[in-house]
């Protein structure tokens, strides 16, 4: 075989090699290579956001409209910074709110962003001021348990629920 | 038949006179150039010259194999053998097959040592050479291997080319020239670009030929240059073996157990036969020889000092018949 | 003592066994000693990684494709049940850049390439072409043997990337463009699960231990067959045995080593 072709299946070889190498690197490294499109960013306040991810989706009315793009910790107001990069395309009030969400009992977490009715919208660099945490299923139950102890006392052996974080002890005894 | 012959022989003359005239042209090219190249490195190159030049004087045998004993394991190949190969001969090394004579050319190779007795070429003994010191000597022989030994991946030119792209540092034109000097001298300028699988036999062994001669050596070793070839091939083979011997100069060491071709050619004749050397002697001597070996050999007897059965316990005694009869007379 | 008594035998294959191995051994350690021609004169060794590499390309393109996409559909089956369809490109890339990508590329590598080496090694030296090489003053452990072994040692950890590749484009395929996971889902958790150091460089690593083990395998029986036909025939077969044994056994040696802290 000629030398030259060889040399050149060779680096095309060598290439691909190397592409997929570099690809496989930087899907670990968050560099978002994916997004394209104009966007615009805007920042939402949390006092928890759970199990929110970099890359998360950004969800209207369960359409994609745009994902998280970094999550800071604000060590003034102890809250969670996120910056939500949005779609050109998607305009919103400047009085939407967001919560993060879980799709399903244990799957993907998201933002879910509701449209509000100012007739002014959100520009690049704004903050989003309604906001809603994350649910964290513990508190969640332990405040399902307190409610039910609560409503209930001499109902159920509450002795057998399990003793979790706040729910409190006092309530649970008959 | 013989005007075919003589114009047969007449081309290939030519071929080689061709082919000397523009080695020698070539040669002083290359010793120019790589003068001018290596101009640092001359006072060595010079001082090995002259030593080559004086080792050449001072020894007439090129290949003197002196009290060579070898054993494949336990089983003993070569005993206590010696031979002289002068330098500008043809020397055959004949014998039955597996009776040590590659054995022979790999010890003169370096590729196997002996177990006693020694082995000089040009007056060094090869089996205390160091791998950099063997492989310098190699570069001066030659060897023809049985089946050709081409390499079965390049082409005939690029086999020819191989030597000179490994160890010299030749323009791509010179190599081009050398290379198609030497498959014209074998007969092969127009197969230089087939691939080894489109040669047959006796192409195959004279592309390897080329390849062997490629950076002229001052010896050349064939391992029976003569199997499997037809008679014509066979009788090129073996005038180019002769021809290329005297015109470049070269001495030759012949292992073969065709007698008929080889006594053709050669100046001297050894007869190996159970790890000893039975008779040696010009061809003429050969040919009228009545020692009972060499007659059985040139005659090809089946039976004689060189046995048609193997070595091997009573026949009727291996087939059980003794005591099939024994029990017979039992019965009766 | 008779030879067939089983102490016998298993003393003798035992014996046998440990003086093969020092002999792969030494014939490592000369590979490695007389690698400087192949490296200075590096087109030998890209001749190499064109036989053992491109020439391995399609079948490790079309086997990843294959074994992504089932990874795929067999994932969102059983995730499905857990409401974690999501996770999907999880399961697939780790399953591919820990594991199946060195492993599954180096089992299709030893049966492509490396049998491949023993018989072009075996066969040279059957026609006697390593022996004429000798004879002209190149060392075939640097002209043949040594070039080979490097272009096998560079291509394993290239295949193997591009097989995990071409494996997560395959679950990709399935499980975002044909089951509906959602595009972004199957990406970002994947790059939160992933790790550059724990999962992508210790794949790599094992490519390359693999890569290093095959090839050396390869040209040892092939350097090391009986010079005839049925020898040939035997070495490459005892080539894909003895590798593909080798390539399990070292994953779960290096898995062990590598995810022990993890």
């Amino acid at each position: 075989m000629d030398r030259t072709l060889l040399d050149f299946w060779v680096g095309v070889f060598v290439a691909i090699g190397l592409a997929a190498l570099f690809t496989l690197a930087l899907k670990v490294s968050n560099a978002d290579s994916f997004d394209q499109g104009k966007t615009y960013t805007v920042k939402a306040s949390f006092n928890n956001i759970g199990g929110l991810k970099v890359r998360s989706p950004i969800k209207s009315a369960g359409v994609v409209v745009g994902r998280v793009s970094d999550i800071r910790f604000d060590n003034q107001t102890f809250e969670a910074v996120v910056d939500f990069r949005l779609s050109d395309k998607y305009q919103f009030p400047k009085d939407t709110s967001a919560s993060i969400m879980t799709s399903g009992l244990l799957g993907e977490q998201y933002v879910a962003l509701d449209a509000g009715g100012d007739s002014h919208n959100l520009k690049n660099g704004d903050t989003i001021r309604i906001t809603q945490s994350a649910v964290v299923l513990e508190n969640l139950i332990s405040q399902f348990l307190y409610n039910k102890a609560a409503d209930s006392p001499s109902q159920g052996n509450a002795g057998n629920a399990p003793n979790s974080g706040n729910a409190p002890a006092a309530g649970v005894k008959p | 038949m013989n005007i075919k012959d003589g114009s047969i022989d007449s081309s290939i003359d030519d071929s080689i006179d061709g082919f000397i005239g523009s080695a020698k042209l070539l040669t002083c090219e290359i010793v120019y150039m790589r003068s001018i190249c290596h101009l640092l490195v001359m006072p060595l190159e010079c001082g090995r010259f002259l030593l080559l030049i004086i080792n050449s004087v001072s020894t007439e045998n090129l290949v003197d194999i002196r009290r060579v004993s070898f054993s494949y394991r336990n089983r003993s190949v070569l005993r206590e053998i010696s031979m002289q190969v002068p330098r500008g001969k043809v020397v055959a090394i004949m014998g039955g097959s597996g009776c040590g004579k590659t054995t022979l050319l790999r010890l003169i190779g370096g590729q196997l040592h002996a177990n006693a007795g020694e082995v000089l070429v040009g007056g060094q003994n090869v089996a205390q050479l160091d791998n950099t010191a063997l492989y310098r000597l190699r570069r001066k022989m030659g060897m023809l291997f049985q089946f050709g030994a081409l390499f079965t991946d390049l082409t005939v030119f690029e086999n020819v080319a191989f030597q000179m792209r490994e160890h010299t540092d030749l323009s791509e034109q010179m190599i081009h020239d050398m290379v198609l000097m030497k498959l014209h001298a074998v007969g092969l300028r127009g197969a230089q670009q087939l691939m080894p699988y489109e040669l047959s036999g006796g192409m195959a062994r004279r592309a390897a030929l080329a390849r062997a001669i490629a950076l002229d050596p001052m010896l050349m070793m064939y391992d029976e240059p003569f199997t499997g070839l037809d008679p014509i091939s066979m009788g090129v083979i073996g005038n180019l073996i002769r021809r290329l011997n005297d015109a470049l100069g070269l001495t030759s060491i012949l292992v073969t157990h065709d007698i008929e071709e080889s006594l053709k050619i050669v100046d001297y004749v050894y007869f190996v036969s159970n790890g000893r050397i039975e008779a040696e002697g010009t061809p003429d001597e050969i040919r009228v020889s009545q020692q009972a070996f060499v007659h059985q050999f040139v005659h090809a007897e089946e039976d004689g000092p060189v046995p048609f059965h193997y070595p091997a316990p009573d026949y009727a005694q291996d087939l059980g018949i003794t005591d099939m009869r024994q029990a017979g007379v039992g019965q009766a | 003592m008779k030879p067939g008594n089983p102490f016998v035998r298993m003393g003798h294959a035992t014996l046998e066994g440990i003086s093969r191995l020092g002999t792969a051994t030494r014939f490592l350690l000369q590979i490695l000693w007389r690698s400087g021609t192949s490296w200075r004169r590096f087109h030998l060794i890209v001749r190499e990684i064109y036989s053992s590499g491109v020439l391995s390309l399609i079948i490790i393109v079309v086997s990843g494709l294959f074994v992504g996409m089932v990874l795929g559909l067999q994932g969102y089956q059983t995730l499905r049940t857990y409401g974690s369809a999501e996770s999907l490109g999880v399961l697939v890339a780790l399953s591919l850049v820990r594991e199946l990508g060195p492993v599954v590329a180096a089992l299709l590598f030893a049966s492509r390439a490396g049998s491949a080496i023993t018989a072009e090694v075996g066969l040279m030296k059957t026609t006697e072409q390593l022996q004429a090489m000798e004879m002209m003053a190149v060392d075939p452990m640097a002209r043949i043997i040594a070039p080979r072994f490097w272009g096998g040692v560079i291509s394993m950890p290239l295949l193997a990337a591009i097989f995990s590749m071409t494996g997560i484009y395959g679950g990709y395929m399935i499980g975002v463009r044909l089951l509906g996971v959602d595009d972004g889902a199957f990406w970002s958790q994947m790059q939160s699960a992933v790790d550059l150091r724990d999962d992508v460089v210790n794949g790599i690593i094992k490519s390359v231990v693999f890569g290093f083990v095959i090839t050396l395998i390869a040209l040892f029986e092939g350097y090391d067959a009986v010079p005839t036909a049925e020898g040939i025939s035997r070495a490459t077969t005892r080539t894909v045995v003895t590798s593909s044994l080798a390539i399990l056994a070292l994953d779960f040696v290096l898995t062990a080593f590598m995810f022990k802290g993890a």
